[in-house]
């Protein structure tokens, strides 16, 4: 299911004296099955353009299309939409409310009118996607569980609705290394078995050179930079200046090079340095 | 979803004119002086001249007239009704008659009296609001209840209590927005349905918003110990209230204009 953005404009408080375009003149394609990660400083635009794609905000002029529907049009279904673009807000454990586990993520299906045994069924799939298990948890209150399990439990609920595009904002912000590397690697099991399209909101360049196909940078409303983390991170200095940084790895490749040792500098992680490293100085193991 | 961003009542404009100067005790104890004086006036005179006065206050205080005038907005609709149940409920001479509904004189001219007084009242206590910053406020309002301790009125208490409660009001509606938007992408439906369907349709919405606000009120009360906060006593303020000689003017101006209007109007 692809996303497609055309020159989409956007401010807040618009008829206001405080009109400021978070949004300036955006336009942007996402073809079905990408895994795209999606960067800039804090108030670059992320949050309100990853709003755009499915129609939770409607842009000030410009056009959205989800799958081919545009979402500007009053007449569009926007819960069908939301059914098939599945968000995951920062710190969705936030939004839990339900008494049991078995409720709170069966609230998407649900909405859609699934009969109980469906909505069930769903549930379990959903819990399974985040390596939770659903005997153990359906009659459990969802605010009893660890910090970890209600951030799984919350992302089941929006999987629960069997989205085919996937859009998670700063979905490890706040968990320990462990909670983050389990979660990053079931989203990267749902989009290479699952198919979905991921788009992939984080600060960190860690996780995007070692998960995405392809990487967006925003800057001050608009795309700045826009290629795979190969591409993207290959411009160091313009990233620096943005606040930005390129991963840690990929930042002592440069400065080998620079201190005139002759390395390869496409390089996203230690694995990949380490065989470099051992090639330009001819070792042998 | 921008309803929320459009709510104006107690707000604030900063500006450096003399009335956003004074001190705020002096601004309470006007504005409560105004309402007094609101209810002890009793013919058109003296409204005209309470008008006056608070119009001379408006202008001093530099704040565009439309936007004082649109605070009015929002009580439209009990203004409407004051005056009609006035006009229609009070015995008297009668105007004219639609079957059983009566307009009288005294209705009229009662009406009208309370929809003044009602008017009057909103735009002088909107100028307090409107020229003192809630912090200013709260702080006004500790000092003058502050000898009201011996009888047992906790000041510090409350006016730390309006603080905090003012500070979480757009960090609250935020919030609210946020978890709306969050339920939304599950398919939630906040706007159709009958009474009891949209009233079941609130329960994702309340239920992380209270749980979120408990939460916030902890880390609050934690931060606010872990930085060494006993309680008013003892407390220094970084911000001292003076009074000073513009203040004893001004509130001399109201007092000798409250005691002249309420004496001879």
């Amino acid at each position: 299911m692809s996303i497609r953005l055309e020159n989409v404009i956007f401010s807040y408080l618009e008829d206001t004296p405080l009109n400021q375009a978070a949004l300036r003149n955006v336009s942007l394609e996402i073809e079905d099955g990408e895994f795209v990660g999606l960067i800039g400083p804090t108030g670059s635009g992320k949050s309100t353009l990853i709003q755009h794609f499915n129609g939770l905000l409607k842009p000030s002029s410009g056009k959205v299309f989800v799958d081919g529907v545009d979402l500007t049009l009053k007449d569009t279904q926007l819960r069908l939409i939301r059914q098939k673009v599945g968000m995951v807000f920062q710190y969705p454990e936030h939004q839990l409310f339900g008494e049991t586990v078995l409720e709170d993520v069966g609230f998407g299906p649900r909405n859609s009118g699934l009969p109980d045994e469906d909505v069930v069924q769903r549930v379990r799939e959903a819990l399974a996607h985040v390596g939770l298990d659903y005997e153990t948890l359906k009659d459990q209150s969802p605010f009893e569980l660890s910090g970890g399990q209600k951030r799984r439990v919350a992302i089941a609920g929006v999987l629960a609705m069997r989205p085919s595009v996937l859009i998670l904002d700063e979905p490890t912000a706040g968990l320990d290394p462990q909670g983050r590397e389990e979660i990053l690697a079931e989203i990267k099991q749902l989009h290479d078995e699952g198919g979905i399209t991921v788009v992939l909101v984080t600060h960190s360049m860690e996780d995007v050179a070692r998960l995405v196909d392809r990487l967006i940078v925003m800057e001050k409303g608009s795309i700045a930079l826009d290629g795979t983390p190969v591409e993207v991170f290959a411009q160091v200095e313009r990233l620096k200046e943005m606040g930005l940084g390129v991963p840690e790895i990929t930042e002592l490749m440069y400065e080998l090079k620079s201190h005139g040792l002759d390395v390869n500098t496409d390089i996203l992680t230690v694995e990949e340095a380490e065989e470099e490293i051992i090639r330009v100085m001819g070792w042998q193991e | 979803m921008r309803m929320f961003r459009s709510v104006t009542i107690g707000q604030h404009i900063p500006g450096d004119s003399v009335i956003h100067r004074l001190d705020p005790r002096t601004k309470i104890l006007s504005a409560m002086f105004l309402i007094v004086l609101l209810f002890v006036v009793k013919g058109f005179v003296g409204y005209g001249l309470v008008a006056l006065g608070l119009a001379l206050v408006i202008r001093a205080s530099r704040i565009p007239w439309k936007f004082v005038i649109r605070g009015l907005r929002p009580l439209m609709v009990i203004l409407v009704l004051t005056l009609t149940l006035h006009l229609f409920m009070t015995e008297g001479r009668v105007i004219f008659q639609v079957w059983f509904l009566k307009v009288t004189w005294e209705g009229l001219i009662r009406g009208l009296m309370m929809g003044t007084r009602l008017v009057l009242l909103i735009l002088g206590t909107s100028m307090l609001t409107l020229t003192t910053s809630p912090m200013q406020l709260t702080d006004g309002i500790e000092t003058l209840l502050k000898p009201g301790k011996k009888i047992g009125i906790p000041a510090h208490e409350l006016a730390m209590m309006m603080t905090i409660a003012l500070r979480f009001i757009p960090t609250l509606l935020e919030e609210t927005e946020k978890i709306m938007k969050a339920q939304m992408a599950r398919g939630a439906d906040f706007q159709s349905g009958g009474i009891m369907q949209r009233a079941r349709s609130l329960i994702p919405l309340l239920v992380p918003l209270f749980v979120n606000a408990f939460r916030r009120a902890d880390d609050l009360a934690i931060a606010m110990e872990a930085r060494g906060y006993r309680g008013g006593e003892g407390r220094t303020k970084l911000k001292e209230l003076k009074f000073q000689r513009l203040d004893a003017v001004a509130l001399g101006l109201v007092i000798t204009f409250s005691v002249l209007v309420g004496a001879f109007f």
